[in-house]
């Protein structure tokens, strides 16, 4: 934990950090049960979640998120207790409640207040769950039954320059003692109020062979002067006024002579009473050893570790509930790791090359050693990136929530289903993953499933059905969402891009790649833009972000039975598949993810587009055509196209361009580093990677590197473009 | 002498509450995150001057923490102090009867908790 910053903000930090977690299993819990109806472990636990973040916006005077949740929290206690039916409109409104929870929750943690007015709905039906009287209840009572004698309830506050004199009559009994409390601390706690005199009564304790080691034999007579008032004198009783007899009388002070005339002949100091009390309690602990009640007391000891043993069996077998043990470790710690194996990787790549290389006699044992080397390195590499791994189980929680509410805006029935939330994948491609999933099952929603009465006309069920799946897939994620709604409308599509623009009207177009029209720039299929899906945010945003990820992204429909999209995302973001290009004897990695394919091409290809631009015919389009040594400035003049090879990239903004390189090495897995933080940003270049021959190797930024002014300027290039 | 006092909560945000206000305090601070837990780490630690813990809890509650502490007996004169909410006074009322020594009441002041701490501690 970091204890050189502001304590406090680090506890916050952790406060919301716990939220989120409380959120997720409360949410988990709820949705658990509106399918398979009440369990009293998940409402305890819903229960527990929700108090618990009560408890923490308490400490850090969250009041509308203390006053929301204990309104929650109320609702929960009443529904374990089973004075609340368990229906499912009352899951329905609690799911609602634990929404609005997490909007508090969030807007709290950014410090911005929402408008009460603006979940005055939810509160009021959450509220509604409870029946009056009960909740009035616990917020009334608040008693403390003390014995306190109210004889001048004038003189409870102290008037200038008279102080208070209490007369306080203190019998414990064996409660007192058995609870763990201790006379002697309430009478030290007195003695910093003020004078106090404190005179023991031992005249009940009895002979030592019929001593009790467990009962109260001492009582005491206190005289308190002080300028304390009477709740303070009172609170000092507070965990033992149950457990004793206990009078407090106050008198204003007169004279000081008073004293003396009060206070019994015989009185004994404090330390009398200590050594009392401790001598009493020398007693008890020493008799216990022989007495019977020590033996029935072992026994139930045993009898209860007996029971909590098979309680813990019994969780053990509830497996896929039960919690396992987690360490919290800092960010920078694991990256830092990651960064140090990535290096080992590349050195043992190094070592390897090295021993190939000197070609001396023997070397097919080390090159044997040196494989098994590579196997570890390769293992403690995936072990490492696994710490970096979440499970995406939140993410699609979240999502849950979100099919919810759009639903309930367009008066649909939906409902999700979640598979394989237990696959993991890196912790900054899960929080980068939220965005664009949000958006895709918003559209899923909104434009994918029919209206309730369209769905029975066409013979469906009338709830719509969202399916969102994660898995692995050769060493990447693949996540799956799917609708079994109406469909893309191809001729719809079709004539909103003819009308944008975006096609020819005449082109001929496979249903594959009307459907991919969905992915360009500025398509919005709509009719009118629901204040649910358009926000602004096409599909294209949505490739661009799982592009900006190593990620791909491809539509399948079928007119009448549903859309699916799926995502196909790296595991990590620390290594990239890449092609090893040469370019005048320098090395590139190209990202394979913006790779669609490679050619040679033909002189006759290549046409020269104002004085220094040129573009590439490919079946019949033209696309720009760079020649990456002469952007990066290695080479002026012009090179003969026929000498190189061409790869063809796509964009971030779904257009393509051929880049110009001299041959193809290899395809590999390369660490990525950082070239910021070793050197300086380089447009074009993404970041840098070392090779097994120990030579450094340039990422290539294919948009930076189109976008990049260089010789061929980007008015040729835009120009290239539209044509 | 350093006091050593047991945290029991199963929110980690009020454990490391407790923590800063008691080390604050000049207190040894031990912690566990449910009553089950609170259990082990009194077994395997030398017994605490005072245990604080919340109620409710996974696994074992408050509750039932105090009962099995109190039927230990060499945890039995242990002061426990239970972590209670304002309107809790059932549940107030609840610990007491397991044996319970006192409570301090949530959001806590590091104030109070240190005064009920020496109220029941010394």
């Amino acid at each position: 934990m970091d204890t050189t910053a502001d304590p406090m903000a680090a506890i916050r930090q952790t406060f919301f950090q716990e939220c989120e977690e409380q959120l997720a299993e409360a949410e988990a819990g709820l949705l658990a049960m509106s399918d398979a109806g009440l369990d009293d472990e998940i409402v305890n636990a819903v229960f527990r979640a929700v108090h618990s973040i009560k408890g923490g916006a308490g400490a850090f005077k969250l009041d509308r998120l203390v006053a929301f949740s204990h309104k929650f929290e109320t609702a929960l206690d009443s529904m374990r207790s089973g004075r609340l039916e368990p229906k499912p409109e009352v899951f329905k409104i609690m799911l609602r409640a634990s929404g609005t929870l997490a909007d508090l929750v969030a807007a709290a943690n950014i410090g911005k207040d929402i408008d009460e007015a603006s979940y005055a709905g939810v509160a009021e039906d959450i509220r509604s769950l409870v029946h009056e009287d009960e909740s009035q209840v616990d917020e009334v009572i608040d008693f403390s039954p003390t014995m306190i004698d109210f004889d001048e309830p004038d003189v409870v506050l102290p008037l200038a320059g008279s102080r208070n004199r209490f007369s306080i009559e203190f019998a414990p009994r064996d409660e007192l003692y058995a609870h763990a409390n201790e006379p002697v601390l309430v009478l030290k706690e007195l003695s910093l109020l003020g004078d106090v005199i404190v005179d023991c009564h031992c005249a009940n304790v009895p002979l030592l062979d019929r001593l009790n080691p467990e009962a109260s034999y001492l009582s005491w007579s206190i005289h308190l002067e002080t300028d304390i008032d009477q709740s303070e004198v009172t609170e000092v009783f507070e965990f033992v006024s149950d457990d004793a007899q206990l009078e407090i009388s106050c008198n204003r002070a007169a004279q000081s002579s008073d004293i003396e005339a009060t206070a019994l002949p015989d009185c004994s100091t404090i330390e009398n009473a200590h050594e009392a009390a401790n001598s009493s309690e020398a007693l008890g602990e020493h008799s216990e050893l022989s007495t019977d009640k020590s033996d029935n007391l072992i026994d139930a000891v045993t009898l209860s570790a007996g029971l909590g043993e098979s309680k813990g069996g019994a969780q053990n077998s509830g497996a896929a509930s039960s919690i396992q043990s987690t360490i919290r470790v800092e960010f920078d710690r694991v990256d830092r790791l990651i960064n140090l194996v990535g290096e080992l990787v590349i050195n043992q790549a190094m070592l390897s090359q090295r021993v190939a290389e000197a070609n001396f006699a023997g070397a097919s044992a080390i090159l044997m050693g040196l494989d098994e080397l590579e196997q570890l390195t390769r293992e403690i590499q995936e072990s490492v990136m696994a710490i970096r791994a979440q499970p995406v189980k939140p993410l699609f929680q979240r999502m849950s929530r979100i099919v919810r509410d759009v639903a309930d805006a367009t008066g649909k029935q939906v409902r999700l289903k979640t598979e394989g939330e237990s696959t993991e994948v890196d912790k900054t491609v899960v929080e980068r993953l939220a965005e664009p999933l949000t958006h895709m099952i918003r559209n899923a929603v909104d434009h994918g499933i029919e209206s309730p009465e369209i769905r029975i006309a066409n013979g469906k069920p009338p709830e719509g059905l969202v399916k969102l799946i994660a898995a692995h897939r050769a060493g990447r994620i693949v996540i799956e969402i799917s609708d079994d709604g109406a469909g893309i409308n191809r001729l719809k599509v079709r004539q909103s891009a003819i009308d944008k623009k975006l096609i020819a009207p005449d082109a001929a177009l496979s249903d594959s790649e009307i459907d991919n029209l969905l992915f360009l720039p500025g398509f919005s299929t709509a009719g009118t833009i629901s204040n649910i899906s358009g926000r602004g945010v096409g599909m294209d945003v949505v490739k661009r972000s799982i592009q900006a990820l190593g990620g791909r992204i491809s539509i399948s429909s079928r007119p009448g039975q549903g859309s699916a999209f799926s995502l196909s995302l790296p595991l990590t973001l620390a290594v990239l598949d890449g092609m090893v290009v040469s370019v005048c004897d320098q090395t590139f990695v190209v990202p394979l993810t913006s790779i669609v394919e490679t050619l040679k091409p033909k002189g006759s290809d290549v046409h020269a587009l104002g004085a220094e631009g040129r573009v590439m015919a490919i079946r019949n389009v033209f696309v720009p055509f760079v020649d990456v040594a002469k952007k990066l400035g290695f080479r002026t003049g012009r090179r003969d196209p026929q000498n190189g090879v061409a790869i063809l990239v796509e964009t971030e903004d779904g257009g393509r361009s051929a880049l110009l390189v001299d041959s193809i090495q290899d395809q590999r897995q390369v660490v990525i580093k950082s070239l910021e933080a070793n050197y300086r940003s380089i447009p074009g270049i993404a970041a840098a990677t070392i090779l097994g021959d120990g030579r450094v190797a340039l990422i290539l930024d294919v948009n930076g590197l189109i976008n990049r002014p260089g010789t061929e300027s980007s008015v040729d290039l835009q120009m290239a473009i539209g044509g | 002498m350093k006091y050593n006092v047991l945290t029991i909560d199963d929110s980690r945000t009020m454990r490391d509450m407790l923590k800063m206000a008691l080390v604050e305090a000049g207190y040894n601070v031990l912690q566990a995150v449910d009553g089950i837990d609170g259990l082990q780490v009194l077994a395997s630690s030398e017994v605490p001057h005072v245990i604080v813990t919340d109620i409710n809890m996974p696994k074992l509650d408050g509750f039932g923490l105090i009962e099995a502490v109190r039927k230990d007996n060499r945890y039995r004169s242990v002061p426990i102090l239970v972590l209670t909410t304002e309107s809790d006074s059932a549940k107030k009322l609840r610990a007491k009867q397991a044996g319970a020594t006192g409570w301090i009441v949530k959001p806590f002041d590091p104030v109070k908790l240190i005064s009920a701490i020496r109220k029941v501690a010394g």
